[in-house]
């Protein structure tokens, strides 16, 4: 597993970064954490010509509180995400699925912003962000540009960011008070990915569920928001587990799910409704029943 | 029977939990894999591999890659043709066996996807990879061969010229037609035996190097002392000319029990080149090209009466051999042959394999080898035999096994167990499990319909070990025997040198043989130090594999010690003006019976060196070698209980608990049995609930990563417990078993009994392994994909 020959660069400003991905062409990728692209190198699935090493490019760091939102900073890694008081104060349900990819390892190298703009509908985080409703801010040489996450996932490993373009952060919408939050991954072993996911987060008053967001995993070419789910589920009482259950049911319309070793599509719908009752009863603080 | 040597007071060191003399090494880094030896002007070898699991080879050109910067040379299968051979099989089970050519780089033809088909030499790595993308290859397509029911069929195209099958291989023991007539009860079944992958930590890693006359071969093998006679048979570099060397070699279980094109390859390479050359696979090339394990379909008959008790049993076994066969392929199931009728008492049993070629990678030798395969299935028909009989599994078991008393027992396939205690393992297994409150509970979560299922799996193994007595190996047809050698040195200063022929790759035969020979010699555990793995210094050895190593070469070292000690009372004896009979040893002392008059091991060891004052005829230092040939294999057994929570609303299966309770007989090192029976569990309930190689329609295999072949971690895995009973063997003087497979061995049926007892009231009788939630799913809905 050697890749093949690659040129190298290491800006040190959002500037300097832009510049060469615009100089180096098409043929240039953006290196982050590299979780997932140096084993496509390695495999020789991908053959860039040159590598540009976001990790000494300060405009891409920390994470910030600004005031409705929250700003993870696209070379956050998700060992930051998952440490940080900020993220489990106000956007728990952030925390809670990263700590759930892979190992501790990869967490370690592993990047917020790599994992949103590798855009594997398989990964974790891209559910979450469409859950949550995130917004995308970009670079490239001639503008910076907000985008929403349900304009951001276009296909399978593809995002609507152009080639010049480089993820400089994500804005994470505080929720407020009332809101509960869980992630049901459904994996065979600890470190393989979803079969599964459903990202949840739930907004309880006076004993029914007045809003709900939902988003699947490993669901069809991008993350997929369950727009049916929520509409059926808005009003209900979570406790009344056979209407939950019928609203949960739609769970997997609007899917495409993948055929891969580990599940075949019509399995894939059967976990999707299953496991987002089960996401939502848990987000409303309930048993997963 | 083998003549009992008599062991010596124990100060204490066998038995004892030791911690590894290896390890320190070993965890801080110091240590010399294969890929961690460079030599000066060393090359490094990358293979082109087949894409293809079947094709033609029309034309291989080089010429580009040859010009490439860094490139030595390129070599294609016609370059190797005249001087390569055949990699070896040493194992042609029966009359009928076909041994097909082998050719280490393929030359005409490919028949498995990752046979090498080209190689790059280059100044490093990197030039070698890149350049094997200059060298063009056209194939023209042949259809692949991948089941092994069609590839049997007149119309299955051929693997090769002479067809499909490479073997049938019969046993009958008893009239199994009487046994069948009229029985009360038949259950007749077909388990698959998944194809798996050894995914030993560390990767394999082959270094060559000549000085123009002679020959080395570094390699992660686990099999220095047999890859050295085949190498040279198979390259025609004399035996004398070529020394082999393991190094610290990371794991194995049966998958570097092998000769590999690689390594033939190696020495061809630095034949022609005359420099050192490296290659080291890579992850996914090991999934392609390492050895693959099991890949049998079995179908299995037993009849009973209605009591429970058995009257024959039936086994009509496939066995995938993959595209070649390699150094033991034919043997693994004929290994198992003598396993299907496990502890039990029968009538009659009847068994028949017959090995197929496919277009895959050839299978061989995988942790229990053929032995994991039969217990299975035996293990699992004996749960459904209880399910039509209404009785509870270990009742029947009960029913049928061979008593305590009853050793030593022959069975129906012709072995003599030779100790036993199923009672006490069971016994014991069912305590520590709480089988009773078990049961209540899965009663009580049936009743209330509860979604999470709980479900009991019960295994009693048993195996044969300690591979193996050298005339049974011979009316087996394998082509060697079974034996293994060992040297005990007392060095001038009282330290001790042992070389065993044994080929420790994680075992810890440094510690153990230091235990052994501490309590034989009344030295001191830190006093020993154990050489292995290098043909120029262990140069007698049959090597590591089929729990053996003890069981065969840790007895050969207690020889030794034996004679080595007998040296020294002679000496003793001469020294202190006594006859020899008069001398009495204790603690590493002689002394001279009722008296103070002593010489201790160190100061005999010291004047056999300095020779002054020798007995006449007596050969200055002490130390001696011992070989020792088993009459019988070991049998170690146990009984695991596995409780499995399953999921039917999503399939998913959850080991709540696992009691693994082993007698392997006498223990050594508890530490060490521990740790085996660890990884064994892990790697079998690998087998029930994770791994498989899969291959797609067109003989492409899909699981080249382990993102697709899935391994347990220990965040998968339940806390075992584990206990013992000790049952010592009466075959060999130390009462050992052997331990490298029990795990293995026994918790797959296990863990797929327990699944399969959790669905009973779904009626479901079966899932096939691995049981991925998926299946488990569909069998709870009735629904296959």
């Amino acid at each position: 597993m050697i890749p093949a020959a690659f040129d190298y660069a290491r800006p040190s400003s959002l500037g300097d970064a832009v510049e060469a991905l615009t100089d180096a062409g098409e043929d240039a990728k953006v290196l982050a954490g590299g979780q997932s692209l140096l084993p496509l190198l390695r495999l020789r699935l991908a053959y860039p010509t040159v590598l540009i090493d976001l990790g000494r490019v300060p405009e891409l760091q920390g994470i910030a509180d600004e005031g409705d939102h929250i700003r993870i900073g696209a070379m956050a890694t998700h060992d930051d995400v998952v440490r940080s008081p900020l993220v489990n104060a106000a956007c728990p349900l952030i925390a809670l699925a990263t700590a759930t990819v892979a190992d501790p390892a990869v967490r370690h190298r592993g990047t917020f912003g790599g994992a949103l703009a590798h855009a594997d509908p398989a990964g974790d985080l891209p559910a979450v962000a469409l859950a949550l409703d995130c917004v995308f801010l970009t670079r490239s040489a001639s503008e910076g540009r907000e985008i929403p996450a349900a304009e951001f996932f276009v296909d399978y490993l593809e995002t609507a960011m152009d080639p010049g373009e480089i993820l400089v952060a994500v804005k994470v919408p505080k929720l407020g008070a009332g809101w509960g939050y869980h992630y049901e991954k459904f994996h065979r072993t600890a470190q393989s990915w979803a079969t599964v996911g459903v990202a949840a987060a739930v907004h309880r008053d006076d004993g029914t569920i007045q809003d709900v967001k939902v988003a699947l995993t490993n669901m069809g070419s991008t993350p997929v928001r369950a727009g049916a789910v929520e509409t059926a589920v808005r009003g209900l009482d979570p406790h009344d587990a056979t209407s939950l259950a019928a609203a949960c049911d739609q769970a997997d319309q609007g899917t495409s799910p993948p055929a891969d070793l580990h599940a075949q599509p019509d399995y894939r719908r059967h976990l999707a409704r299953v496991l987002t009752r089960r996401a939502i009863r848990r987000a409303a603080d309930l048993e997963p029943g | 029977m083998t003549e009992q040597l008599t062991r010596e007071p124990a100060t204490g060191e066998v038995g004892r939990a030791r911690r590894r003399k290896e390890d320190a090494r070993l965890i801080t880094g110091r240590t010399q894999w294969t890929d961690n030896i460079h030599l000066p002007g060393m090359l490094h070898v990358a293979f082109l591999r087949s894409p293809m699991a079947h094709a033609k080879i029309l034309r291989v050109d080089t010429s580009a890659a040859r010009g490439l910067p860094g490139v030595v040379a390129v070599y294609s299968g016609e370059d190797f043709a005249a001087e390569q051979g055949s990699l070896p099989c040493a194992w042609p089970v029966s009359d009928d066996c076909v041994i097909p050519e082998h050719p280490p780089m393929a030359v005409s033809r490919v028949r498995y996807p990752g046979e090498a088909v080209a190689c790059v030499v280059a100044t490093d790595r990197y030039r070698a990879a890149d350049a094997l993308e200059a060298i063009e290859v056209d194939y023209e397509p042949l259809p692949a061969v991948l089941d092994m029911t069609g590839a049997l069929t007149d119309a299955a195209p051929k693997v090769h010229e002479s067809g499909n099958k490479a073997f049938t291989w019969k046993f009958a023991g008893g009239d199994i037609d009487a046994a069948l007539q009229d029985a009360p009860v038949v259950v007749e079944r077909t388990y698959v035996q998944q194809r798996l992958i050894p995914s030993a930590m560390e990767p394999r890693a082959v270094v060559a190097t000549t000085d123009g006359d002679s020959f080395t071969l570094y390699s992660a093998t686990q099999i220095p002392h047999i890859l050295r006679v085949m190498a040279a048979l198979t390259t025609g570099i004399p035996e004398h000319k070529l020394r082999v060397i393991a190094p610290d070699v990371g794991g194995g279980f049966g998958s570097k029990l092998q000769v590999t094109a690689e390594e033939i390859l190696a020495l061809l390479i630095t034949r022609r080149l005359g420099r050192p050359v490296k290659w080291t696979e890579s992850r996914s090339e090991g999934n392609l090209t390492v050895h693959h394990g099991r890949d049998q379909l079995q179908r299995i008959t037993v009849a009973a009466d209605r009591d429970g008790r058995l009257r024959g049993l039936k086994v009509d076994l496939l066995a995938d051999m993959g595209a070649y066969l390699m150094l033991v392929t034919p043997g693994v199931p004929v290994l198992g042959a003598f396993m299907y009728n496990a502890i039990y008492k029968m009538d009659a049993y009847d068994f028949t394999c017959t090995g197929v070629f496919t277009t895959k990678m050839p299978t061989d030798a995988y942790r229990g080898a053929g032995r994991p395969e039969a217990t299975f299935a035996i293990e699992r028909i004996m749960d459904e035999l209880a399910a039509e009989l209404g009785l509870d599994p270990l009742d029947l078991r009960r029913r049928n096994w061979i008593a305590h008393e009853e050793f030593p027992y022959t069975t129906i396939a012709g072995l003599t167990y030779d100790s036993g205690n199923y009672e006490a393992a069971t016994a014991k297994a069912m305590e520590l499990f709480g089988y009773e409150e078990l049961r209540a509970e899965q009663a009580a979560r049936r009743e209330a319909g509860d979604p999470v299922q709980l479900g009991i799996g019960v295994s009693t193994y048993t195996e044969m070990c300690g591979l193996a007595p050298s005339r049974v190996l011979g009316a087996l047809a394998y082509s060697a025997g079974g034996w293994e050698h060992a040297s005990v040195r007392m060095l001038p200063t009282g330290a001790v040198e042992v070389v065993t022929g044994t080929s420790p790759h994680g075992q810890g035969h440094v510690t153990s043989w230091s235990q052994i020979v501490a309590d034989a010699l009344g030295v001191p555990f830190e006093a020993v130090t154990v050489l292995h793995g290098d043909t120029a210094v262990s140069h007698k050895g049959m090597d590591t594999y089929g729990s053996r190593s003890l069981v065969v070469g840790g007895v050969a070292v207690l020889r030794a010690c034996e004679k080595v000690k007998e040296k020294a009372r002679r000496l003793a004896a001469h020294m202190l003006e006594a006859a020899a009979e008069d001398i009495e040893f204790d603690a590493g002392s002689f002394r001279v019976k009722g008296t103070s008059a002593a010489k201790s091991i160190q100061e005999l060891a010291f004047a056999a060196f300095a020779a002054h004052n020798l007995p006449d005829g007596f050969e200055p230092r002490l130390d001696a070698d011992a070989t020792f040939d088993p009459e019988n294999f070991s049998y170690p057994h146990g009984t695991h209980l596995c409780a499995v929570e399953v999921d039917t609303e999503t399939g998913m299966s959850k080991i709540r608990s696992y009691v693994a309770v082993d007698d392997v007989g006498n223990v050594v090192n508890p530490l060490i049995v521990e740790g085996q029976v660890h990884g064994g569990l892990a790697q079998g309930i690998a087998q029930a609930l994770y791994e498989e190689a899969v291959y797609d329609g067109e003989g492409n295999l899909l699981t080249t990563t382990m993102a697709d072949y899935l391994l347990p971690t220990a965040l998968d895995l339940p806390d075992f417990i584990t206990d013992r009973t000790e049952t010592p063997a009466t075959t060999n003087p130390l009462g050992v078993k052997g331990v490298g497979e029990a795990g293995t061995i026994a918790s797959t049926p296990a863990v797929v009994n327990a699944i399969v007892d959790a669905l009973r009231p779904y009626g479901v009788t079966d899932v096939r392994m691995p049981c991925t939630p998926e299946r488990v799913w569909r069998a709870i809905h009735g629904s296959s994909s």
